[in-house]
């Protein structure tokens, strides 16, 4: 898609001045992206974009390698464009300054600092464009006794509490297997981002947001905070947590039980009595379903070891979607934990729902990205465009939106000023 | 310790909750920044009042701290669907909202005669979104889902375990496949209200949890997109097509700490090292000095492997008499990627926290009590986030919501004996 062309994106009015990187920050403005924002990003060309240290890393398409060709770096910046500026110049901080009085959005999740060091801040921002919108995003804000502190997910994950949650008793914390909170702080400031443009649009007024994916990731764990701050029980405690079972609210059975096949698994959630008799009945264990200790969930939980073993008998001779299927049939929720590969090449809904679009990236060539999982009748997301590289749009963006001629253009260049 | 409450970014737009818990996290995110949102209830209250855990231990419609927890900010209105009484009330609001945040199962509320078709009649620049979990039509629309069945079949639970494959793979704790849900919600209904504000033309949006979950995986779905390679679960660390080396360190009481990569750079390493030498944990420094590279690493490179397996031990070995949390603090001061495991509690006392006045306290009149909450996960400096009131009653709002369509205290109070409120 040519950024030169109109888009009817639901965002198409809306132009963010983006210095997000990672996916913390990057996977904010992606999904604006996708909703026709028209986000530039920025880079410096002095170090090749590598402030992002995503730029040059894997994984790779083919055999070739370099700073553009990294795969995770192109899913998480579709359709941006790519600009440059050497912000250590005061020509590009002079351009930063244009760029700023026409966009709606300032965007970054640099550490605290890097942004006044440049001489750029709210108020600043705010002097050349009086309703400029600022979110900041950083592991641990702008304030506070840790804000110098680098992070990245799973730390922002252990600080947080939500590796705490994931586990198994007697063992360490699982943790998440991913950067979670990256993709949940993104999450965070693309809202954060919209809650401004809204009141922005309401009542004439920017604002300058401080976000700390922290912050927001101990949101995540409302129900066990409030078990803590009102009845005085902390999940630190024998036996817990066990996160493959439920007490918020109250299942048994409930886990992930081991299937017939290399590290094949099956995900079910009996959520009540009914749930209880339709298993007992597909099990054919009528001595479970006789059984008065087992005919409410205190009991089922009182003998939840007893109960997995007995479903794991059954699961283990069987293939997981068989599995998900009689139970399904009966309406027990039950799911395979899916690998990666059944998930993108075999599933019916994925694939229905063209969840996996392909884009165009300008060295890379065509390529696969993650979409996105809303669908929005009038405004559909598009994401046809892969990551800009270093410098792609320089033309565009200072050329079309800015008006400089392609003789300054030109020398800007030769200067190391973009 | 309150701050002022200002009206919140989202003054003046009102939203209407109905159906089940996966949407319920998104409508408090849009409460509390200030949107009227009016929780429909049946008479006999919202199911996740029943859930656990409860105050005091007691089960009781006002005491699940679950509901507590998600339903800050909204309003409680009891409203039969079943009833045509209530379709029409129903209808009545929808003419005055401006968003319907539904997570019934697909295909519920058209039946009920009040589908986003219908209601598009009531009020034409209609913002409604529909959160399911495998959005409104197409393969497995009716299968039945939880939140451990979602972070399963979507993808997040592959991720997560242990080095040992004989250890089922881990959902991670808290709801977190339906607070994923919820944030694409909100962030598809502030896209069509910003783009309402543009052009007065609203929408229907069909939220996917499962798609979500797909589209939440990092190097699980992208790795496979550009290389098909699965990555496979790892202990307490990323999922990884090459096994990579242990990031967690148990320290004395207890408390881990993660060490992720326990250097970035070149510069860091010899930092590192010159610290752990001081600490008298590293023997022959020689053997430490060649810093083991990215790329060395990611292609499993295993003198680069047994470089970090050589380092994680000898921090091990300084963790040991040290305290987990000073350990974390001197870490960071000497500019280390490192972070403390702490439990949900922990959060609630932490410094850091306590300094950003992460924790707000809430107001139970009935109980005459305030509780400590978790605060707000973002900093707006104009039209700010708050807790603006604890959860509802059940019912709480019945009459004042209907009184504001001209429905007259007796005509609830017949509703109610009717049993349509």
């Amino acid at each position: 898609m040519d950024p030169t062309q109109p888009n009817n994106g639901a965002l198409s009015h809306i132009r963010i001045c983006d210095f997000t990187g990672q996916l913390a920050g990057a996977g904010a403005t992606r999904i604006l992206a996708a909703f026709g924002a028209q986000v530039i990003r920025i880079e410096d060309r002095v170090t090749e974009g590598s402030w992002d240290i995503l730029r040059g890393n894997g994984p790779f398409l083919d055999e070739r390698r370099g700073n553009e060709l990294g795969g995770a770096f192109n899913n998480h910046n579709i359709e941006k464009l790519g600009v440059t500026l050497n912000m250590r110049t005061p020509r590009a901080r002079e351009l930063l300054r244009e760029l700023v009085s026409i966009s709606d959005v300032v965007s970054e999740n640099f550490s605290a600092g890097v942004m006044e060091r440049w001489g750029f801040t709210y108020e600043s921002m705010a002097d050349i464009k009086s309703d400029i919108i600022y979110v900041s995003n950083s592991g641990f804000g702008h304030q506070g006794p840790y804000s110098s502190f680098k992070t990245w997910g799973p730390i922002v994950q252990a600080v947080s509490g939500l590796t705490f949650q994931s586990g198994l008793p007697d063992l360490p914390p699982a943790g998440w297997g991913f950067s979670f909170m990256d993709h949940t702080g993104g999450y965070f400031m693309a809202i954060a981002i919209l809650l401004a443009l809204y009141h922005r649009n309401r009542t004439g007024q920017g604002q300058w947001v401080d976000m700390s994916c922290t912050d927001a990731g101990a949101t995540l764990n409302g129900p066990a905070i409030l078990d803590y701050t009102v009845n005085g029980r902390p999940l630190r405690r024998p036996e817990r947590p066990h996160s493959n079972r439920s007490e918020h609210p109250l299942m048994a059975p409930h886990g992930i039980y081991r299937c017939n096949g290399d590290d094949r698994w099956v995900s079910i959630a009996v959520r009540d009595d009914r749930d209880w008799l339709a298993l007992c009945d597909v099990l054919g264990r009528d001595d479970w379903r006789d059984d008065e200790r087992l005919g409410s969930v205190a009991g089922r939980r009182e003998l939840h070891d007893l109960l997995d073993r007995g479903i794991e008998e059954w699961t283990g001779a069987r293939d997981p979607k068989v599995v998900m299927e009689m139970l399904q049939a009966v309406g027990i929720p039950a799911a395979a934990v899916q690998w990666p590969e059944d998930r993108v090449a075999h599933d019916a809904n994925t694939d229905a729902w063209g969840l996996f679009p392909e884009v165009e990236h300008k060295a890379m060539g065509r390529v696969r990205v993650d979409g996105v999982p809303i669908a929005l009748s009038a405004t559909p997301a598009e994401i046809r465009r892969g990551a800009g590289t270093l410098g792609q749009h320089n033309d565009y963006v200072f050329g079309e939106l800015l008006g400089l001629g392609a003789d300054e253009i030109a020398a800007l260049a030769e200067e190391g000023v973009i | 310790m309150t701050e002022a409450i200002d009206g919140g970014a989202l003054e003046g737009v009102r939203v209407l909750e109905v159906g089940g818990e996966i949407g319920a996290w998104c409508g408090k995110l849009l409460a509390d920044m200030g949107a009227t949102v009016v929780k429909v209830e049946p008479p006999g209250g919202d199911r996740t009042r029943s859930y656990e855990p409860f105050y005091q231990d007691e089960p009781g419609p006002e005491r699940s701290l679950y509901f507590w927890h998600y339903n800050t900010s909204k309003k409680s209105l009891t409203l039969d669907l079943d009833a045509e009484a209530g379709l029409d009330l129903f209808r009545r609001l929808v003419a005055g909202a401006d968003v319907v945040l539904d997570s019934h199962q697909p295909g519920h509320l058209a039946d009920l005669g009040i589908g986003y078709e219908e209601l598009r009649k009531v009020r034409p620049d209609l913002v409604m979104a529909a959160v399911s979990p495998f959005g409104q039509d197409g393969p497995y629309a009716n299968y039945a889902m939880t939140d451990l069945t979602a972070l399963a079949f979507g993808g997040p639970a592959w991720s997560c375990g242990y080095d040992d494959h004989d250890v089922p793979p881990v959902r991670g704790g808290g709801n977190q496949g339906y607070h994923t849900a919820s944030h694409f919600a909100a962030i598809g209904i502030l896209i069509a209200l910003v783009h309402r504000q543009q052009t007065g033309v609203g929408q229907f949006l069909d939220v996917n949890m499962h798609a979500a979950l797909n589209v939440t995986t990092e190097a699980g779905s992208y790795t496979y997109l550009v290389t098909q390679e699965n990555v496979k679960r790892q202990t307490g660390r990323h999922a990884s097509v090459r096994q990579t080396p242990p990031s967690q360190i148990l320290g004395p009481g207890g408390r881990y700490l993660n060490v992720g990569f326990p250097a970035r750079t070149e510069e860091q390493w010899i930092q590192l090292l010159a610290w752990l030498e001081d600490e008298g944990v590293v023997g022959d420094l020689q053997e430490y000095l060649s810093p083991p590279s990215r790329q060395a690493l990611q292609a499993g490179d295993e003198a680069a492997l047994e470089q970090l397996r050589k380092v994680s031990g000898a921090i091990t070995a300084m963790a040991q008499d040290k305290d987990p949390y000073e350990l974390f603090r001197e870490a960071q001061t000497r500019g280390f990627q490192w972070g403390i495991v702490n439990a949900p509690e922990d959060v609630m006392e932490d410094p850091h926290f306590q300094a950003r006045g992460f924790a707000v306290e809430v107001e139970h009149p009935e109980l005459g009590a305030s509780f400590r909450y978790p605060g707000a996960p973002y900093k707006l400096t104009r039209g700010g986030w708050a807790i603006r009131r604890r959860a509802p009653l059940l019912g709480e709002d019945t009459e004042s919501v209907l009184g504001e369509l001209g429905v007259s205290a007796g005509e609830v109070a017949s509703l109610r004996a009717s049993g349509v409120v």
